[in-house]
Formats: C-alpha cells, structure tokens, sequence
C-alpha cells in the first residue's frame, strides 16, 4: 500500500531526503551512464568498422 | 558430443555478436522494468523500517550495487580463466568489457553506504566489515584497469589482467573473511546488521526484483559493450563486412 | 640491496616525528608501523625481481630449458626475499626498539615479519612479472599488490600487537603461516604464466 500521505512527504522521506535521495540519483544516474557509453562505444565501433571498410573496398577496387 | 559443440559456438565472434545483439533489447526492457518496480515498491510501497525509519530505502540501490559489484568481478574471473586456458577470444572481451561497470557500481556501492552511515553512525565513514572489503574491491578493479591500460598490445593486456583476475578472485574469499576477522576484534557487533530475517514481504519483493533488475541490467551492458569489443578486435574479418553492411 | 633496510629504518622514523615522541602511545601503534613500513619497503625492492632476468635474457633460458617454469620462478623469488625480506626481519628489533616494543615481543615480531615478507613475495612475484612488458611498473606494481596484500597486514599487525600485550599470538601466526603456504604454492604459475606472456 501507499506509505505516503502526500507528495511532500514523499519527497520529504521522514527526514532522511538529504540522505536517500543522493543515493537513489547517484545509482540511477550511474545505471544510465553505462548504458548511454556501451551504446555510444558500440556505435563508434561500427561506424569505424564501417569507414574501414570503405577504405579497404576503395582500395581493392581496380 | 553434441553439447560440446553446442558450447563451442559461444567461442565464435560472428555467432557472439549476432546473439548479444539479439538478446540485448530483452535484458534491457526486463532491467527497465524490474528496477522500476523495484524502485517504486521500495520508495513508496514498503513501510518503514521500525528501527531505522526512511533511511532504510537506501537498501534498494546499496545492496544491488554490491551485488553487482561482486557477480561482475566473478564474471570476470571466469571469462578471463576460460579466455587464459582456451584462448578464446571473446571470453577476453568479455572481462574486458566489464571491469568499468564493476568498477563504476563498487563506487556507487561506497558512495550509498556512506550517505547511509551518515544519519545512521553519524559519521560518514565507518571501518563496516563490508564497507571495507568493497573498497578493496574497488582497489582490485582499479589495479585491472591499471594493467590494462598500461599495455599497448591489445593480446597482451588480454592475457595479463586475465592472470591478475585470477589471482584476484582466488583472494576475494581471503580477503573478505580476513577483514571481517579484523573488523570483530575492534568492534563487538556492527551497528547495521546485514540480515534481517523478520523483513517483511512488503520490503523483500521489491529489494529481490532489485537485484533481479541488476542482474539483467549487468547482462544487457555486456551484450552492447561486448559487441563494441568484438567490432574492434575484428578488425578486418570478412564476416564483419558481410553483417554489418547487410544492416547498413 | 641494502636500499629496503634504510627505506624501513627511515619510514619508521618518520612516525614518531609526525605523531609524539611518547612512549606509551608510540606502543600502541608500533604494528601497524612495523608492518605498513616492511610492506612498502618490500614493494620497494620487488621492481626488480625480474627486471635483470628480462634485460639480459635469463627469462627465456628458462622457459626453453625443459624445466617447470614455476619452479624457477620460486626459487628466484626466494633468492630475492634473501637478500630483501630477511635484512627487514633482521632490522626489525632495531625498529621495535626504537618504538617502545618490549624485548619480550621481538622473537615474535621477527618471526611474523618472516612469514609475511615471504608471502608478500609471492604475490609481488607474480606481480612483477605482470608489469614486466608494461609502462610506469612501478606504480603499477604497487597498485596490483597492495590490495591483495592486505590479508597479511590484518593478521602480522594483530599477531604483534598481540605479542607486544604478552597474549598467546597462536590465531594470527597459524592463520598467516597458512597464507603464506597457500601463497608460495599458487603464485609461483600465476608468475610463471605472467612470464610466458610478457617474452610472447
């Protein structure tokens, strides 16, 4: 069940929002930035593979 | 026999890399969700703890942060013992890829555990037992890293840290029990015990779909940062050319 | 070689100047700056475990001499701790000495440093030979070692502590004797497989 009376208690969190808050935003922001660098990191593997071989088809051709 | 070969398959680039592919999205949107319910049951569905009021929630980010701080180091260790003994490749890259995202949650793991012993100890950092060994942890990663970065070869540093994870993960276990060894003769019993065996369902479901989420979480950056590993190590195989020109 | 002794004699003298001169609150802490001295000091010398053998082609008579390569591996790595680990453990009731240690405690300071020198040694063995192809090893070197060296400053600092308070030191002497016999028999492949790689 809801634990909370209201949305300023929520953010409240008994007094503790100093505390719990940081710690929830640091964890989600550190979830988000792995995600967002292995995808960033794969997309420039694959435009450099893909550069590449553009190179390499460039120079094989006659 | 037939296993065997069945096993083998993982060992093959093309096939890792069409599969973590495939299976990327799905660990992502079960991590999306688990850790989303997990969040909102913890933060607003769970009652608060008798003893410790709201500050309790940290638990939901803490404890799964150690948790994946730790399966990612064992992860590690296996990946580079396997990539070692059967110079498999992709096992390297798997170690490879992910040492940061240990590294990056034993940080996150430190950093709520302090923000927790603040209102709790009254102290930002308290010598905990576990407190301790994960910063060891954190040191053992950082060493990883060092290593690899301090080699230019890409096959040698893939070889070197393996034997430094190795001998790592064989010294987790000692480590561990020595600081909790430590840590009981200067201290009676910790201030925040670990478990609680009258927690209830209420505060379990979600703490367990936490670390649910963080586990498929773990997977799902594997899949993308391994396929980023293998595009960069295949620099010029002809499967390469073939899979991604067809997606191009 | 003598650098090590001099590094530890120095290292520990620097405590006093920094804390208090007094005797009774030197006591207290003298096993913790006994041991994070011989360890640093250790580390210290460990650069050059195999340093000489890479220069002039040691390594690779012994990877194609037919022998284990572990084998050759330990026996370097105790010729090393001979001539860098024993002169700490023989400097040691200097330091004890000078740190307000009771005679009574020096045996046992003495014997510990031993064991946890010797263990050391086979972790920085394997160390060594990791950041043998690699840039800046010496801080490197440190970086990989000290994590892992910490289960051997919990139990040699407890050990002395405890021998300096005349309690019986059988807990952290059997638990740091086991270490290091666990440690002396897997270090030596990790550092025969790290030399391998390093001459590939």
């Amino acid at each position: 069940m809801n634990q909370w009376a209201s949305f300023e208690q929520f953010l409240a969190m008994g007094g503790y929002a100093a505390y719990v808050w940081p710690s929830i935003g640091l964890a989600v922001g550190t979830l988000l930035a792995n995600v967002v660098m292995a995808r960033r990191r794969h997309a420039q593997a694959l435009q450099q593979a893909l550069r590449r071989l553009a190179v390499n088809a460039a120079g094989n051709a006659p | 026999m037939a296993t065997w070969t069945w096993f083998h398959r993982f060992g093959s680039p093309p096939f890792v890399y069409r599969i973590a592919g495939r299976c990327a999205p799905w660990f992502g949107a079960g991590a999306v969700l688990c850790i989303a319910y997990g969040l909102f049951g913890g933060l607003v569905l769970a009652p608060p703890d008798y003893q410790q009021k709201d500050a309790f929630r940290i638990v939901y980010v803490h404890a799964p942060a150690a948790w994946l701080s730790l399966s990612c180091y064992t992860t590690m260790a296996v990946a580079a013992f396997v990539g070692l003994v059967w110079r498999i490749k992709v096992a390297h890259a798997v170690a490879s890829a992910l040492a940061p995202v240990g590294a990056s949650f034993a940080f996150v793991c430190l950093a709520t555990g302090s923000l927790w012993g603040r209102p709790m100890w009254g102290t930002w950092w308290e010598w905990d037992a576990r407190l301790t060994s994960q910063l060891i942890l954190l040191f053992l990663y950082l060493g990883y890293m060092a290593l690899r970065s301090a080699h230019d070869d890409l096959q040698r540093a893939d070889r070197a840290s393996a034997v430094l994870a190795v001998v790592g993960v064989v010294n987790v276990p000692i480590i561990h029990y020595s600081v909790y060894w430590w840590n009981s003769l200067h201290q009676g019993a910790t201030v925040m015990k670990a478990d609680k065996p009258s927690m209830p369902a209420e505060m379990l479901v979600p703490l367990l779909v936490m670390f649910l989420g963080f586990t498929l979480f773990q997977l799902w950056v594997l899949c993308t940062r391994l396929r980023a590993e293998i595009l960069e190590r295949e620099r010029n195989a002809r499967w390469l050319r073939e899979e991604i020109q067809e997606g191009a | 070689m003598l650098q090590p002794v001099v590094f530890f004699l120095i290292v520990t003298t620097l405590f006093p100047l920094s804390l208090s001169p007094q005797l009774s609150q030197l006591r207290d802490i003298a096993p913790g700056i006994v041991w994070v001295g011989a360890l640093l000091s250790s580390l210290l010398a460990l650069e050059n475990l195999f340093r000489a053998d890479m220069d002039d082609g040691t390594l690779e008579q012994w990877v194609v001499s037919g022998q284990p390569l572990s084998v050759q591996v330990l026996s370097r790595t105790l010729a090393h701790w001979t001539v860098s680990g024993l002169p700490l453990v023989a400097a040691s009731p200097l330091v004890g000495a000078s740190l307000a240690v009771p005679a009574a405690a020096f045996g046992m300071m003495a014997l510990l440093l031993a064991l946890g020198t010797l263990c050391l040694s086979g972790i920085g063995a394997a160390g060594a030979a990791l950041t043998l192809g690699s840039r800046r090893a010496s801080v490197l070197l440190s970086l990989l070692v000290l994590p892992l060296a910490m289960p051997i400053l919990i139990f040699g600092a407890r050990g002395v502590d405890l021998a300096i308070l005349g309690e019986s030191t059988r807990g952290p002497l059997l638990l740091l004797s086991a270490l290091t016999v666990l440690t002396l028999s897997l270090t030596p492949l990790a550092a025969a497989a790290a030399v391998r790689i390093s001459l590939e």
